[in-house]
């Protein structure tokens, strides 16, 4: 870069990547920093054996039109291997029920007419609640017009959905998911599937109240296709497209630049040591990085408030989701599913996901395995060689802290994992050719991510919104000024989504 | 028939169950305390009186007086980032602190109001003690979030300590043999061989004059206790108890917890803690370190200016104001504040007080409503205050190096 920049981004995840994109095309000269070889963080796509690619993060359910369009990303080569995967409950004995087009296919009749009131509400509080996904929030009490207004417009729009959905909402928001289910839906294995989203990433499970609800609706923020898409060349293909929309606009991003710690003079943010030592100094440092290694490792605790630190030390950060890549030289076959398209969800019942999470709970994991399964290059080719596949899965709970250590846990994880699937796919055994067990200590590890959280931190009510990550850093700014927060651990949250990285640069192109 | 009265001994009632601890010194002031009157410090015996708390007082003007500070809480910090992470609790420069030198200071929460104060020794690079009269370790872990390598242990029982403190205090301390003392300045330590150790002294008290506090050992407690009187009897030693030592701290201008302020751990109700700013520490605030806790509401209220002041005053007549709502008339319309310590103090002559004062009244006018007793008889008085800016006893000799006569 021939100028010195404005503004470092610290970190090249998507949210970086969307924040210095947002930066750039207002003018500023940013420079995005990132540690890995590679720009994307979880969205990457990486080549987890010879010819078999995969990224961490397999869908794009919160991604917006209005951000591909604004950064021009199909102009980038952004493009969709699949505009609408169907979530299918998957059963062993091959009776699924799939969710497509918004409605039930394969299950009875009341579940189908329950869906549709499901659905219609769901719907009705995703739109109440969709325009504060890409505001600031507000800080109640602090008399500035726009939070203000922000404060106004949430009240107003839950005042309008009416008497009874604004009750119905007021109700169900911290409603466990067991319950919210158990209300509207007959089949145990249909309930599993919809509760999956209300939980899957964070350490709550079916009958943990705190976010379902506000979870689901999360899940529900984006509008790219209606459905559920897939992007071309995996996540990685939409992050590269990202990085390339940044660069075109005028950001640099420097890969394999690792950041050690931003350089504070006078209680001020006013640049970045790399780990080689070389010093870059800009007006502002925006952290993509998760709340704790923002906070503890670049800036260090002597420069915030002790109460402050506080509240960011007891973020919920342990991740409880692995990661599985599978090299497939074959299609497998699963029982009742030909092809195996389709978003799987692999669990038979609430209960079935309670039993693993309550094993995970206490530094274990269960013998069976729920998971969410995709075969991406059913779709894209391009991600494993010709006649062959990759198997992409989320598997809960997998728990951080595992008792004695990953290390040791390891094979008999990838067990249990393959065991669980076998249940479904009973030749799956003979299909893969090499596999990828990322836990959540090798996402820490690998991406940089404390405790390999997906969120970055809970997404959970507590840290939700004004909240998020804590009250006195959760409008972008933090405590130290020059120092801001553009990642998942910033309003609204984790996801493909971009949403944290757009917010954050608004708020410091509002500030001058 | 000749009346004579059979008086029991101190220590013969001194086993009688208190319900409260020792202290390592306890042997030795229980014989002393005639009455057996004692309060609770920390779950410790503290004397409230020995013999007479006004000749306490006097002994600690005029001679030399020994408190027992052994229940004050102290704590140790060890390790490369003790010094770091103190001097992010704290509101003065502790990088900046010289080796065996101490330094009063205040913390604070995020919004700046006062959690507590006391006094940091600095023993080495990485090593430090802290004292402060409540217990206060639940914070100081809080304040150790983020640095690594600093170890926090409560150190209270392993160390006794003697407050020693009147003109008289130097020249007894050479007498008993520590040599050198003299040249000890305000806020510096000194350590000596004594007993099975050491013995470290700190230029430093409660009193506002010249005075030392001693720390030693638990288990040279009363041998030390032993010299000291053994010598100390031509250079007027006498014991001290709470209400000798509350008269001079009040004078000195010292602010005692729960009785000018409330840590903001403890108060329920807004407005009920407060900052190092109305509490007249502003001194203490190192607005030049780039950050500690509280920095930034501090500022911004500093640079407001809009904040109560607790206010020294000096109040016409000879009744205490003690409890008295002040006032920014004589008439009593204008309610202003209220009295938080208040006392006649006899060195300087004068109906002293501290009052709390609201931001917009402390510049004007200040009534003390007083009543006071007569024979049973409850009467009023509205007494004029007139501001105070310096401690109300802060003599020459408290400052001196070395002090007079030593």
């Amino acid at each position: 870069m021939s100028k010195a920049p404005d503004i470092i981004i610290i970190g090249g995840g998507h949210n970086g990547l969307v924040c210095a994109a947002y930066l750039a095309k207002a003018g500023r000269q940013v420079l995005v920093l990132e540690a890995a070889s590679q720009a994307g963080g979880l969205g990457a796509t990486r080549e987890f054996a010879p010819g078999f690619r995969a990224s961490v993060a397999h869908t794009l359910p919160q991604l917006r039109r209005q951000l591909v369009d604004e950064l021009e990303l199909e102009r980038h080569g952004f493009s969709l291997a699949q505009e609408a995967l169907a979530t299918v409950a998957l059963s062993a004995d091959g009776r699924h029920i799939s969710v497509a087009g918004g409605e039930l296919h394969g299950a009875s009749a009341a579940d189908s007419k329950a869906y549709l009131e499901y659905a219609r509400l769901m719907q009705t509080f995703a739109k109440a609640i969709d325009p504060f996904w890409r505001k600031r929030p507000p800080v109640p009490g602090n008399g500035n017009f726009r939070d203000i207004a922000t404060l106004g417009q949430f009240g107003w729009k839950l005042r309008t959905l009416g008497r009874t959905d604004m009750r119905e909402m007021m109700r169900m928001i911290a409603l466990p998911a067991r319950d919210l289910m158990d209300e509207y839906f007959e089949s145990p294995l249909l309930k599993a599937a919809l509760s999956w989203d209300a939980n899957v990433g964070s350490k709550l499970a079916p009958r943990s109240p705190n976010n379902a609800l506000i979870a689901l609706l999360y899940r529900m923020s984006g509008d790219l296709t209606g459905g559920l898409p897939m992007a071309a060349g995996g996540t990685g293909g939409l992050m590269n497209a990202m990085a390339a929309a940044a660069q075109g606009y005028g950001a640099e991003v420097r890969l394999g630049s690792p950041v050690a710690r931003v350089i504070v003079e006078q209680g001020q943010a006013v640049g970045v040591e790399l780990s080689d030592g070389e010093m870059i100094r800009a007006q502002k440092i925006v952290s993509n990085a998760d709340p704790k290694t923002s906070f503890f490792k670049l800036l260090g605790a002597r420069h915030l408030d002790i109460q402050f630190t506080h509240r960011i030390k007891r973020l919920r950060t342990d991740g409880y989701v692995a990661k599985l890549h599978l090299a497939l030289n074959r299609l497998p076959a699963f029982t009742g599913l030909a092809p195996p398209r389709g978003r799987l969800i692999l669990a038979p019942t609430m209960q079935f996901i309670e039993n693993a999470y309550d094993a995970a709970k206490y530094g274990g994991y269960a013998r069976e395995l729920p998971m969410e399964v995709l075969l991406p290059s059913l779709d894209d080719s391009s991600l494993a060689p010709a006649g062959q596949h990759v198997l992409s899965a989320q598997v809960q709970y997998a728990p951080y802290g595992v008792k004695g250590g990953w290390d040791t846990h390891r094979d008999t994880f990838l067990e249990n994992t393959l065991a669980s699937l076998a249940r479904y796919a009973p030749d799956i055994r003979d299909c893969v050719v090499a596999s990828e067990l990322l836990t959540p200590v090798d996402l820490e590890q690998q991406f940089g991510v404390t405790g390999g959280h997906w969120h970055h931190g809970e997404f959970a009510l507590d840290n939700w919104w004004m909240n998020r990550p804590t009250y006195g850093a959760s409008q972008y700014r933090t405590p130290v000024p020059g120092f801001y927060l553009c990642g998942a651990g910033a309003h609204p949250g984790g996801g493909i989504m971009g949403a944290a990285g757009s917010n954050a640069a608004r708020a410091i192109l509002e500030e001058k | 028939m000749p009346l004579k009265a059979e008086l029991q001994s101190a220590d013969a009632i001194a086993h009688v169950h208190m319900g409260i601890l020792p202290t390592p010194f306890h042997s030795r002031t229980s014989r002393l305390n005639l009455n057996q009157q004692w309060s609770e410090w920390n779950g410790f015996a503290s004397a409230v009186y020995f013999a007479d708390s006004h000749l306490e007082y006097f002994a600690t003007r005029n001679t030399c007086g020994v408190f027992d500070v052994s229940p004050m809480r102290k704590y140790r910090f060890k390790g490369a980032d003790a010094a770091a992470m103190l001097d992010r609790m704290v509101t003065r420069d502790v990088i900046a602190q010289a080796v065996d030198t101490v330094a009063y200071n205040v913390w604070c929460t995020d919004g700046g109001q006062v959690v507590d104060d006391g006094t940091i020794f600095r023993l080495g690079d990485d090593e430090f003690m802290l004292c402060c009269a409540d217990p206060c370790y639940d914070w100081f872990c809080l304040s150790a979030v983020g640095f690594d390598e600093v170890q926090i242990s409560e150190i209270s029982e392993d160390v006794a300590a003697l407050s020693l403190q009147g003109p008289t205090s130097c020249a007894l301390l050479k007498a008993l043999g520590f040599a050198g003392i003299e040249q000890c300045k305000p806020f510096q330590i000194m350590r000596f061989a004594f007993g099975t150790g050491q013995l470290m002294i700190s230029r430093t008290g409660y009193t506002g004059d010249l005075g030392y506090e001693l720390w030693i050992n638990p288990q040279d407690a009363e041998p030390l206790w032993d010299e000291l009187f053994d010598k100390g009897r031509l250079y007027g030693i006498q014991p001290m108890g709470d209400e000798s030592l509350e008269m001079a701290r009040v004078e000195a201008g010292f602010l005692a917890p729960d009785v000018d302020f409330h840590g903001a751990l403890h108060t329920v109700e807004r407005g009920h803690d407060h900052t190092p700013l109305e509490l007249g520490l502003g001194w203490i605030l190192n607005f030049r370190k780039p950050h500690f806790s509280g920095r930034a509401a501090l500022l911004a209220q500093k640079e407001s200016g809009n904040y109560r002041r607790l206010l020294k005053l000096d109040i016409e007549g000879n009744k205490p104001a003690e409890n008295s709502i002040l006032y920014a008339d004589k008439k009593c319309g204008t309610e202003i504040g209220y009295v938080t310590s208040a006392m006649w103090s006899p060195v300087v002559k004068a109906n002293i007080a501290y009052g709390l004062v609201e931001a917009k009244y402390f510049e004007g006018p200040i009534w003390a409503e007083i009543y006071h007793q007569k024979e049973l008889r409850w009467l009023r008085k509205v007494a004029r205050c007139t501001r105070v800016a310096k401690p109300f006893w802060s003599p020459e000799r408290a400052k001196a190096t070395p002090p007079p006569d030593c």
